[in-house]
């Protein structure tokens, strides 16, 4: 299993979950049963053409996986996936 | 050394070993203390450098009022560039930032208007646009989208550090408007198309709470993503874990993102068999001292970490 963590403006699309634990064995498959278990999420982390929302950051552990392999990015079991909101700092 | 204006200060910052804290005995490890700027912070670099471009594209006029998002080092350094070239400033932060970067903004002589803290930086920048738009008098010089923030760091930064290291294989820094990276990266990879660059971010959309959707977030148009190798994020007991090991080990007193970006340099080392890795602090110590982060009790302060705006 891989825990997804949500980010709080996500929560209420996913029935005020923190963290789902979803099956999976690349970052794209971890989304995909995701959206299978809670459909309010559909549209909110991928946009139409099926590429990441350029305002949501998707990590595995702690790396963003658009400089791995973005979707296609390997998951194991135990690994935590992080979906955040791009924020700006400075 | 002999200087005739602070302003001639800022930059050409030292480069230090901090090895004792590298996991590989073959893998040295290099800071870059910009906490050693005059206003504290790498901010001022690109403070100056945004502040002379407005100023010679006619923007900028004796006597305007600047206005500027920041959750407090841009601030500050504009605050210095501001009050010796005659300009006013008003400054958009986030009102849960560390009372020592609003003591010193307001010091300098800054104007600080408080955006909602559950909104972080996105919030700030909303807030300066639209008082932006009410007041076209105002010359908002945006770090975020101003050419002059990675030129700053193409220009003086970066040939800095391959100046005082040019067996660098890696270079770590902090992600906010993404000026260091943009004009560091791109300088280095120039010279050096091997060398990878690294950014670290910490979990701020976990830390900001008050986005209603996806489509509040902020990705700053100075940021080209292409440029980077990896985005690594450190969080909050990470980075005040190796700002405590940077003070304890080095003797290096900086601020809480300058663990992080320690954080991220240790990571990159740990995944070499020798090298170089260089990495940016961003500023030094001082203004976090109320965050009690080498003093109180780690879990208390990681705690109060998730609640102020630290970068």
């Amino acid at each position: 299993m891989v825990e997804v963590r949500l980010p709080t403006l996500l929560r209420p699309h996913a029935d005020g979950a923190t963290s789902v634990g979803v099956e999976g064995s690349s970052v794209a498959e971890v989304l995909a049963d995701l959206t299978r278990r809670h459909p309010g999420l559909e549209g909110q982390i991928l946009d139409p053409a099926g590429t990441l929302h350029k305002f949501v950051n998707v990590y595995v552990n702690d790396d963003d996986v658009r400089y791995l392999d973005a979707l296609d990015t390997k998951v194991s079991e135990g690994d935590v996936v992080s979906i955040l909101p791009a924020v700006a700092g400075g | 050394m002999r200087y005739e204006s602070v302003l001639d200060l800022i930059g050409d910052t030292p480069l230090v070993g901090i090895h004792a804290l590298s996991p590989r005995p073959d893998v040295r490890i290099y800071a870059k203390l910009e906490g050693q700027n005059p206003g504290g912070s790498s901010k001022d670099r690109i403070a100056l450098r945004m502040v002379e471009a407005a100023e010679k594209d006619g923007r900028l006029r004796p006597g305007d009022t600047i206005l500027e998002p920041s959750s407090g080092n841009t601030g500050i350094g504009l605050a210095l560039v501001a009050r010796m070239r005659g300009y006013r400033l008003r400054v958009v932060m986030p009102e849960n930032v560390s009372v020592e970067r609003r003591q010193l903004l307001e010091i300098f002589g800054a104007e600080v208007t408080l955006s909602p803290p559950e909104e972080g930086s996105n919030g700030a920048i909303r807030l300066a646009e639209s008082i932006a738009a009410d007041d076209p008098a105002l010359v908002m010089l945006f770090q975020y989208g101003n050419a002059a923030n990675p030129l700053a760091h193409y220009e003086g930064t970066g040939p800095e550090i391959w100046r005082d290291c040019p067996d660098v294989d890696c270079f770590v820094a902090g992600l906010g408007t993404s000026g260091t990276l943009m004009g560091v990266g791109r300088y280095l990879k120039e010279r050096n198309p091997a060398v990878r660059i690294v950014a670290v971010e910490p979990p701020s959309g976990e830390l900001v709470q008050g986005l209603r959707s996806l489509d509040d977030g902020f990705v700053p148009p100075v940021f080209d993503p292409a440029l980077l190798d990896r985005k690594l994020i450190a969080r909050p007991r990470e980075s005040v874990e190796w700002t405590r090991r940077l003070l304890d080990e080095c003797g290096i007193f900086a601020g809480i993102s300058s663990g992080a970006a320690v954080y991220g340099a240790v990571r990159m080392a740990e995944q070499m068999e020798s090298g170089t890795v260089v990495t940016l602090l961003p500023d030094g110590g001082w203004k976090y001292l109320s965050s009690g982060a080498w003093t109180d009790d780690l879990d208390v302060v990681v705690e109060r970490a998730t609640r102020i705006n630290y970068w």
